[in-house]
């Protein structure tokens, strides 16, 4: 199997918020994002524009607290 | 209905709580519509449906949860009757769609791994940064500065939630074609979020 670059690798971290990976594609993230930070971290930050998003649909972003 | 009934029923309308109620949710819309005055149109709309009906409200963010749910459905409503206008010509076979890959293409060096300066790095407490207004002026400049079909793709599936088969069938595109936008709109919001906001605060 081909190693995963980064380039494939943040594209599978977008789709899997749309499909369900294969085991294989979901496999090949794992390896590559233990051993790229940059990949790990983009994984993170993709989580923090799902909750921001959220924020502005519940009409709670900050500002007013 | 005696006057005092009525009033213990009233959702906060106070001036100033509903010009900052009809500012964020201005916001919202302005997001998804492009167009000020859709937008403008929209959200008075929700403002007017929601005066209209006497529901009572434990709280101030309770009742602006209850607007936000009116607004998601009045610019969905519109979504839907317009798809016909915008649709496919707008998105596909239009240049756009390449030009936007190739922009995104420069983040990540021949080998397709990261650039340097563009690998993203820790972003710390980024929950704190939600609770600030200047956050979301940024957030809002970084949607303005997507190409406008990729912000329409992002803000149909993440604003308003609605599933990628529908956005499919609503804009007339194939689903690959839908995931490759989402995956290009967050690419690039990540990106200048990353330079806009959370560099400048870790260094």
């Amino acid at each position: 199997m081909k190693m995963m670059n980064c380039k494939d690798a943040t594209r599978l971290m977008s789709e899997r918020y749309e499909r369900t990976l294969s085991l294989r594609e979901r496999l090949a993230l794992k390896v590559h994002t233990a051993m790229c930070r940059g990949c790990s971290n983009y994984g993170l930050h993709l989580d923090v524009l799902r909750l921001a998003a959220r924020r502005l649909r519940e009409g709670c972003e900050g500002g007013e607290r | 209905m005696s006057k005092a009934g009525a009033q213990a029923a009233a959702p906060p309308w106070d001036d100033a709580s509903i010009s900052a109620i009809r500012r964020d949710m201005l916001r919202f819309a302005r997001m998804q519509l492009r167009d000020s005055g859709a937008a403008e149109d929209m959200v008075q709309e929700a403002l007017m449906a929601a005066m209209r009906s006497a529901k009572s409200f434990a709280g101030r963010s309770a009742f602006k949860t209850w607007m936000f749910a009116i607004l998601r459905n009045k610019i969905v409503d519109h979504i839907r009757a317009s798809s016909r206008e915008i649709c496919s010509s707008d998105l596909v076979g239009s240049s756009d769609l390449d030009a936007g890959l190739e922009e995104f293409d420069v983040l990540f060096k021949q080998g397709g791994h990261w650039n340097p300066d563009d690998r993203p790095a820790t972003w710390s407490d980024p929950e704190a940064a939600f609770e600030q207004d200047a956050f979301w002026q940024v957030f809002d400049l970084c949607m303005n500065k997507l190409p406008e079909h990729i912000a329409r793709v992002y803000t149909m599936r993440e604003l308003l939630e609605l599933e990628t088969a529908e956005i499919c069938a609503e804009l007339g595109i194939t689903p690959n074609n839908c995931f490759v936008i989402l995956h290009r709109a967050r690419l690039g919001l990540r990106e200048c979020l990353e330079n806009r906001w959370f560099q400048g605060e870790s260094r």
